[in-house]
């Protein structure tokens, strides 16, 4: 059967599926089990309503528990045994220890840290400054889309977009990379850059900083409208110069937003993995945990070591996870 | 000499949309100049074109002698009161008053003195520490009025400074303001409200702008007894002036007039020349200067439709003649007896009478 035509059952059942399940399962609760009618109706309506939030949130409570907290637990479990023939071998911490020596995982971790600082805090710079430009210009509704735009490509889309400004070509040939191209014009070497330590993360990180510069603006754009237009007229009487009524009353007034868009890019962060395994596969020093883990499930095979490298990973996630919940509940008050 | 001088100023959105022009008007130091309207006269415009936040379009706006048109807000020696407070938020109430001070790169110590200065006339020194939010919105306007005292400005503009606050507080509020401006003889305030009473307790002078212009300036009491036109004579006051229509019948130092509805005849202190008799005009009197009266010498006589006793006052609304009419009112003292459907004649005292032709007061013409 034709794909699509095999999308568009899927995408029929399970949006008829949902709400046939909704419309029947409070049809069954309202006529049969406690019918708002006879002599206990006021009461009968009182635990309808009480029961009436299970009926909603039981099917994706179901699917989480089934599909994440399941796989945390059998995650965990793999990371402490090592697969043998015939099944299973507990070996305690052994993986970890194991994982901890290797070079290419100290490396992982050097690069995600080094990723967690610069993309996050870039990418909410360059989107604050795009949010605070586009604002007052006559095209800044234009130059807003096409900052926005590179939120809509796929991680791997956006990764051959960079590849093909990175590319590099033997020399002598005609050199098709934008960077190269930008360089040998003004008469110097082409580069292999993929391959320059340590700049070469830094590339990688550009795209995500490309990606997300975009979802930042918005956010924070938003933000910056909010803030009432007297506490800033207020400043400007009171001698502020532009600057200092950015840094000091706008900037201030949205830090509970500023810290949500941090958070959200660092858990992006954390868990990058299409964009480097798609431009360098972790070669060349610039292996990430994500990709680590992704090479040892499924090249090395080795289900041990793999899932203890994604128990880091959801180590170092879940703080930021809290972090960023807690702080978008406490700016919706 | 912190005299706020405007020449022929005007404000221009867009080059097409005109609010406001011609404005001329001399406030002198350590006056209270008030500004009402009607909303969407451009009162709040113009108190923002005097802070340096809205462009002067044409015309010259001059400060303490000097022109201050292309002067940034901060370096004008003014300060604002917003409607809506305008406090930082995130900064306590101690920093919100102390920014400015800050941002001019004040010594520690002199900051602290003047916010503590400040606090103290205005009663906040418990709540310095706090943050704008945690305070009620009386003592958010104080603090949005204390921020402005640290910067000891020469001119104090306040925008509808207590229409965010309840009945209760903003009597308490608008006497707080006037004895600020006693303690302050030398300072010069321009407030902008629509608040008639704010208008009437606080003001040196009101001016009342209107039609993209200044419609009349006086003091308070001047704009109620002697309103140089139809229009000013009914925005100030409440419940707006009677007006009836009437033929002048008598000249000279008095006037006679007799009224097209219910015929009776009224005289009118306001002088008149010979060649105004026969003309038509407006009969001018506040319902509250309004008394009955049995005898032939009346302004008004018409059948009672509406009758609210308030106990101190009681107010009576007439039938109007016509639909287009305003109906006439009349605030008597004291407790009357229900009379509505009966007829009534209403007189006044000759001194309280305006005549009004072509919507402008005879005295000013």
């Amino acid at each position: 059967m034709n794909p699509a035509v095999l999308g568009l059952i899927t995408i029929i059942l399970g949006v008829g599926g949902c709400i046939g399940y909704f419309w029947s399962s409070n049809f069954v609760l309202d006529r049969f089990i406690f019918p708002p009618r006879g002599p206990n109706a006021g009461r009968n309506i009182n635990r309808a309503n009480a029961i009436r939030p299970w009926l909603f949130l039981g099917p994706a409570v179901i699917a989480l528990g089934l599909y994440l907290a399941y796989p945390v637990v059998a995650t965990f479990w793999y990371s402490i045994h090592e697969r043998v023939p015939g099944g299973l071998e507990f070996v305690g911490l052994k993986n970890y220890s194991e994982m901890f020596a290797e070079a290419k995982f100290r490396e992982a971790i050097l690069n995600n840290m080094l990723w967690l600082i610069v993309v996050p805090g870039a990418s909410t710079a360059f989107g604050l400054l795009a949010a605070q430009l586009t604002d007052r210009i006559s095209w800044g509704n234009f130059a807003k889309s096409l900052i926005f735009m590179p939120m809509a490509i796929s991680f791997v889309g956006a990764s051959v977009i960079w590849k093909l400004i990175y590319d590099a070509r033997p020399e002598g040939t005609g050199q098709i990379g934008v960077l190269n191209a930008v360089v040998t014009w003004f008469g110097g070497e082409p580069q292999q850059w993929l391959t320059i330590q340590p700049w070469n993360s830094f590339m990688l990180m550009a795209v995500l900083i490309w990606i997300q510069t975009g979802f930042a603006m918005v956010i924070l754009g938003a933000a910056l409208r909010g803030i009432p237009e007297e506490t800033v007229e207020a400043a400007i009487l009171d001698g502020a110069s532009p600057w200092q009524v950015f840094f000091k009353i706008k900037v201030p007034q949205i830090m509970p937003t500023i810290v949500v868009v941090w958070t959200t890019i660092t858990l992006v962060v954390l868990k990058v993995f299409d964009i480097v395994l798609a431009m360098t596969n972790g070669q060349w020093e610039t292996q990430v945990l994500a990709n680590y883990m992704y090479d040892k499930l499924f090249r090395s095979f080795d289900w041990g070591v793999g899932s203890a490298a994604a128990m880091i990973i959801m180590l170092l996630v879940s703080p930021i996870l809290v972090w960023n919940v807690y702080s978008a509940r406490k700016e919706m008050r | 000499m912190t005299d706020v001088k405007l020449t022929d100023v005007a404000k221009v959105y867009g080059g097409k949309v005109e609010v406001l022009k011609n404005i001329d008007l001399d406030i002198k130091t350590g006056e209270l100049v008030v500004f009402v309207g009607p909303s969407g006269c451009g009162k709040s415009t113009l108190l923002r074109m005097i802070a340096g936040l809205e462009k002067i379009s044409d015309g010259t706006l001059e400060i303490d002698g000097q022109v201050v048109n292309d002067i940034p807000p901060s370096q004008r020696g003014i300060a604002m009161v917003f409607q809506s407070y305008a406090l930082y938020p995130h900064m306590t109430v101690r920093d919100n008053m102390a920014f400015a001070l800050q941002i001019a790169k004040m010594p520690k110590a002199e900051i602290d003195a003047a916010v503590n200065a400040a606090a103290e006339k205005l009663q906040l020194t418990e709540y310095l520490d706090r943050l704008p939010k945690a305070l009620s919105g009386g003592q958010r306007q104080r603090v949005a009025i204390g921020r402005a005292v640290v910067r000891s400005p020469k001119v104090y503009l306040f925008d509808e400074p207590l229409s965010n606050l309840d009945a209760a507080l903003r009597v308490a509020t608008r006497i707080e303001i006037a004895q600020l401006k006693e303690q302050m003889p030398d300072t010069t305030m321009i407030y902008v409200t629509h608040d008639q009473v704010e208008a009437m307790t606080l003001a040196t002078r009101i001016v009342v702008l209107a039609n993209k212009g200044i419609a009349q300036v006086g003091s308070p009491l001047d704009l109620y007894e002697r309103p140089n036109s139809e229009f000013v004579a009914q925005f100030i006051g409440s419940p707006a002036m009677n007006l009836v229509a009437g033929e002048i019948v008598g000249t000279g130092a008095v006037t006679t007039l007799k009224v097209h509805d219910g015929g009776g005849t009224i005289t009118s202190a306001v002088p008149s020349l010979p060649e105004d008799m026969g003309a038509q005009v407006n009969v001018g009197f506040r319902p509250e200067d309004a008394i009955q009266s049995d005898g032939e010498n009346y302004a008004y006589e018409g059948e009672i439709e509406i009758q609210e006793s308030l106990g101190e006052v009681t107010l009576i609304y007439f039938k109007r003649a016509a639909p287009e009419h305003e109906p006439v009112i009349a605030k008597l003292p004291g407790i009357h007896p229900e009379q509505r459907g009966k007829s009534m004649r209403l007189t006044a005292d000759p001194e309280k009478v305006h005549i009004f032709r072509n919507g402008v007061s005879l005295l000013y013409r």
